[in-house]
């Protein structure tokens, strides 16, 4: 590691309530065709401190693909239709709730697999980070970050199944309130 | 269901619509907040509070628990990569979008994306999103009395080069009118969206202009309550950028912060 002077990170500052003709683009949250055999979707609602739902938040996600690879292509912005690069991007709508057409992430390097996901919104004065793990798999009792967390506030790091694949709610403040995570560097 | 109220019945105190508070009641909230911070703070901040009630709507969308650490692992460890096919180079002009030119103050705008070591960030995607000169956002939402310019739509993309520069130009957006409280004014600003090597690098901020009279008064800049750290939100007004005849410059750097990669950089630069 080099241990050369680290300079000071620029602040960050809230998305704003006017995002919406600049950052969501069509096909942003299909990180897979609809049609594909093993397309899930992953969506939640996103809740303030009252339990109202948000309507003016972006989610976006990064993943790995179904095997557990992580995607070094582009095409994000314009997709092909074929190439997997493991990243999305959508607002919510009216009631709160966003959606993603994606594939299950594996396993990398024998880690429990899960959703990155970055939140933003108007009054959320800087993003917020968050992991949304796959429910009931195997790795998650070896995880290092959920057995870190308090019992009672793991469960907001886990997606829950539904019909259509899972269901990950986010929740910014007050009962439930999901797990926010700070990384090395990050204030906090 | 609050959508069935008026913003007044809305609670005053979280709404972001009910411009119950004078600019005199915020201002003095801030400056409470800054006096507290000057003479107790033992660290820097270098980031906004999250929990900033002069911004009504940060109130019921803050986490009240501390974040909790993680020390970044697989995918957290990469970042999407965006290429030539997802940006087309005219994406950073936003003057030329429409048939004919926008009014107001042509500028560039220009700088280098580093991380914490100063390295570049080379080739990530950097967007932008802005008022127009009058300070009106192509937005359903923004429906002050300031004039929509139809040859100005405020959107602008591009890839950092090789040396981690990116480079837009564009018209100097307006300051404009909100509801946080009674007559409310966002000094001008142009809304940064970046990415770095690393997941945990990601960010969105604003970048302002130097000398605004409207920093004192804005509840969104002095969120960051060091005032070190929301001077570096402040483009420098910069001749070398200026071209003759055409266009005023400004230079502005961002540096991303939480970069894990050190020991992982050829593989990445491959």
């Amino acid at each position: 590691m080099t241990q050369s002077p680290t300079l000071p990170p620029t602040p960050g500052q809230t998305v704003g309530p006017f995002y919406g003709f600049a950052l969501p683009y069509a096909g942003g949250n299909e990180l897979v065709p609809p049609g594909r055999p093993d397309a899930i979707r992953l969506r939640g609602t996103v809740r303030d401190g009252r339990g109202d739902p948000v309507p003016d938040a972006l989610i976006e996600v990064w993943q790995a693909d179904e095997q557990g690879r992580i995607s070094r292509e582009p095409g994000s912005l314009q997709r092909d239709g074929f190439t997997f690069t493991g990243w999305g991007r959508t607002s919510v709508d009216r009631t709160g709730e966003y959606s993603f057409t994606t594939v299950v992430p594996g396993p990398t390097e024998g880690a429990a697999p899960f959703f990155a996901i970055t939140v933003f919104a108007r009054g959320l004065l800087n993003r917020l980070f968050t992991r949304a793990y796959v429910p009931d798999h195997p790795l998650l009792e070896s995880d290092r970050l959920l057995a870190s967390v308090p019992a009672d506030r793991r469960g907001s790091l886990v997606a829950r199944r539904d019909a259509t694949g899972l269901v990950f709610d986010i929740r910014l403040q007050g009962e439930g309130e999901t797990v926010f995570l700070s990384y090395p560097g990050h204030d906090g | 269901m609050t959508s069935t109220l008026t913003p007044a019945q809305a609670s005053p105190e979280t709404s972001s619509d009910a411009a119950a508070a004078s600019q005199q009641e915020i201002t003095g909230e801030i400056d409470a907040i800054s006096a507290e911070y000057a003479a107790t703070a033992t660290v820097p901040e270098t980031m906004p509070r999250l929990d900033y009630p002069p911004y009504r709507s940060s109130i019921l969308r803050h986490p009240t628990k501390d974040p909790h650490h993680a020390d970044p692992e697989t995918v957290e460890l990469f970042a999407p990569v965006f290429g030539h096919q997802d940006v087309d180079a005219l994406e950073a002009d936003l003057t030329i979008a429409h048939r004919g030119e926008p009014v107001g103050e042509r500028i560039i705008v220009t700088g280098r994306v580093l991380d914490g070591d100063g390295r570049p960030v080379a080739h990530q995607l950097v967007e932008i999103w802005q008022a127009n000169a009058a300070g009106r956002y192509i937005h359903k939402r923004d429906q002050h009395p300031a004039p929509i310019d139809p040859n100005f739509t405020g959107v602008g993309r591009c890839l950092t080069d090789a040396d981690g520069t990116y480079r837009f130009t564009t018209i100097k957006p307006g300051p404009y009118p909100w509801r946080n409280h009674f007559n409310a004014w966002r000094p001008a600003h142009i809304h940064f969206s970046l990415f770095g090597t690393d997941f945990t690098q990601r960010m969105i901020t604003q970048m302002y202009f130097p000398g605004d009279p409207l920093f004192a008064l804005d509840p969104i800049y002095q969120s960051i309550v060091d005032p070190r750290a929301r001077e570096r939100l402040v483009a420098a007004y910069d001749h070398d950028v200026t071209e003759h005849e055409w266009s005023t410059g400004y230079r502005w750097d961002v540096v991303l912060t939480g970069s894990q990669r050190t020991w992982m950089e050829p593989e990445t630069t491959a």
